[in-house]
């Protein structure tokens, strides 16, 4: 019998890159999938984007001025999740359009931080990092620190989790039995804030939507009870973010030397199980 | 009118005005334990601006609401609002739903426990909605959702049940079934239920109070003393036929009621305008 270690490509789990990956891509994955659920049943999976991509001027700022770039993602996904929380709009298609523009904006700035970057500090990789993520180059030291904010906002999510049920599914009754629907939903936009900014360190500002929705989007598919889906979200993330490291530091075996990168992996980990999940769909709804 | 010796429910001189427009003018009335009422008046007449008055979601201009003696809520009133739509892709079964009438406000995890299961399964028993506990909550038809949104609203055992238009849009054999469902409640269980609705019909048989609307104004007492044609004349400022066809109620302006060939019909009820102006409700 084969043991689980000889599929494994020698040396993954000695590889120090390696392990910093799999600790903050397991912390984002968690997070992520924990607050995916709430943010598509809540509809605001455009919001969570829009977070991404303002955060993304957050990390190209990081870059240009020298600082760890968790600040500068983190730092721009709350400003963002406060913009977004008082712009307030309830009505759905005004309040999409408010998160088109604000998103807009984040790129825009994003862009010159980026022309900066490039033409003042010549850090031509900061742009790939930045949208892309760069998840083998994670120094050691941000690892604790991001376990530290996703153990942080898990615990957060556990102590809301059932006012944010009840405002999700009913706004108005969560208001008559004493919820602070505005308090619940501004906690959930910085907690969505903080998985964004993982998200973002792991697989890049542009595809963390993938992390956030994807695997959220797959349980909620399958699952009929919210505990069950927020589980299966984790498990959906966590496998498809180590799937992701492993498939990316085995790709330098295949590739001529040059390994693919992680972000392309996880994401089309992905979208397989959720295209798949759609096969199984239809016979969940029916029990 | 009428007022019960000891009200439970007290609605005391109720302006209510948005943007300067006048939704509630000095509206009075109370109800006692146990009472099964109908808050009756036509779209746009204030129902629910009233209901939200009295749960406190909306601040009016003059007047004061007591339950139980007391103002605010403290639990004791249990609400089923209007046009709720549950997302069919909702991960929330009927059961979880009701469960989270108990507790979800509360912060912190929620442990499984037999005490909880056991309530969350007697509301679902008490309105005959177990056979389709697991199922997800947007899946299920108006009827069983409303039975769902009524347990939710019950678990916490308010002594007032407030429902806005539960009766809308639901087929005729839903809608007795819920009016039967709602009486038990009241007679049998001693919980004071408001019965918003536009069509007073559905619910003459059983209730014993009625509110009626129009106008901002309100008139309360027993269907007797408020469906005739002199009450509901002084309400509206003009006069009013009360009719009666096939033991429904019909609620018309003066004059409509030559034009009422419309309404004798096999089905009177779906050929009458509901335009105050003209019919001031369609009971």
């Amino acid at each position: 019998m084969v043991g689980a270690g000889a599929l494994l490509t020698p040396g993954f789990f000695e590889n120090g890159p390696v392990r910093a990956a799999l600790g903050v891509s397991f912390c984002a994955a968690m997070l992520s999938a924990m607050v995916g659920v709430f943010t598509i049943i809540r509809g605001q999976s455009f919001a969570g984007h829009a977070l991404a991509d303002v955060s993304s001027a957050g990390g190209a700022g990081a870059f240009l001025f020298g600082v760890n770039p968790l600040f500068g993602f983190l730092g721009l996904a709350v400003l963002g999740a406060g913009v977004l929380e008082m712009v307030g709009v309830q009505r759905a298609r005004e309040r999409d359009l408010a998160t088109g523009v604000f998103l807009g904006a984040g790129l825009g700035v994003t862009a010159l931080l980026l022309y900066f970057d490039v033409t003042m500090r010549s850090t031509s990789g900061a742009a790939i990092s930045v949208m892309f993520g760069s998840m083998f180059a994670i120094p050691p030291g941000m690892v604790k620190l991001s376990l530290g904010l996703g153990a942080g906002a898990m615990v957060v999510m556990a102590m809301i989790h059932r006012p944010l049920l009840l405002c999700a599914a009913a706004p108005e009754l969560a208001g008559v039995q004493g919820v602070n629907v505005r308090l619940i939903g501004f906690l959930h936009l910085l907690m969505l804030a903080l998985a964004v900014t993982l998200s973002a360190m792991t697989i890049g500002a542009i595809l963390s939507t993938a992390l956030l929705i994807g695997p959220a989007a797959a349980a909620l598919r399958l699952a009929r009870r919210p505990g069950r889906a927020i589980g299966l979200a984790v498990v959906i993330g966590v496998a498809a973010c180590w799937g992701g490291v492993w498939l990316a530091y085995d790709s330098y075996n295949w590739s001529g030397g040059h390994g693919w990168p992680v972000s392309f992996f996880i994401v089309t980990i992905i979208f397989t199980i959720y295209l798949a999940s759609g096969l199984r769909r239809d016979r969940t709804m029916r029990v | 009118m009428m007022h019960e010796a000891r009200a439970l429910l007290s609605v005391e001189d109720v302006s209510l005005a948005y943007d300067g427009r006048e939704v509630l003018r000095n509206v009075s009335f109370s109800l006692g334990q146990g009472a099964f009422c109908g808050l009756i008046g036509s779209n746009g007449s204030g129902k629910t601006s009233l209901m939200r008055s009295i749960l406190g979601l909306e601040t009016s201009q003059t007047g004061i609401v007591l339950v139980a003696g007391e103002r605010g809520l403290h639990g004791d009133v249990g609400y089923v609002p209007q046009k709720l739509q549950l997302d069919v892709d909702l991960p929330l079964r009927a059961r979880d739903m009701v469960a989270l009438g108990l507790d979800g406000h509360k912060f912190g995890l929620s442990w499984p426990r037999a005490k909880r299961r056991r309530l969350v399964d007697e509301m679902l028993a008490a309105v005959n909605a177990l056979d389709f506990a697991d199922q997800r909550v947007g899946a299920l038809s108006g009827g069983q959702q409303q039975r769902v949104l009524i347990a939710h609203a019950l678990i916490r055992r308010p002594k007032l049940l407030l429902l806005d238009e539960p009766l809308a849009n639901l087929d005729l054999r839903a809608v007795a079934e819920i009016v039967t469902l709602l009486r038990g409640l009241s007679h049998e269980h001693g919980v004071t239920v408001l019965v918003s609705a536009h069509d007073m019909n559905p619910l003459l048989g059983s209730m014993d109070r009625i509110v009626y609307l129009a106008h901002g104004k309100a008139v309360s007492g027993t269907p007797s003393e408020v469906v005739r044609t002199e009450v509901l004349s002084a309400l509206y400022g003009y006069h009013i036929d009360v009719i009666r066809v096939h033991g429904r109620v019909l609620v018309v302006a003066a004059g409509a009621a030559d034009e009422l060939p419309l309404v004798r019909g096999p089905h009177p009820d779906n050929s009458v305008d509901e335009h105050p102006e003209h019919v001031a409700a369609i009971p």
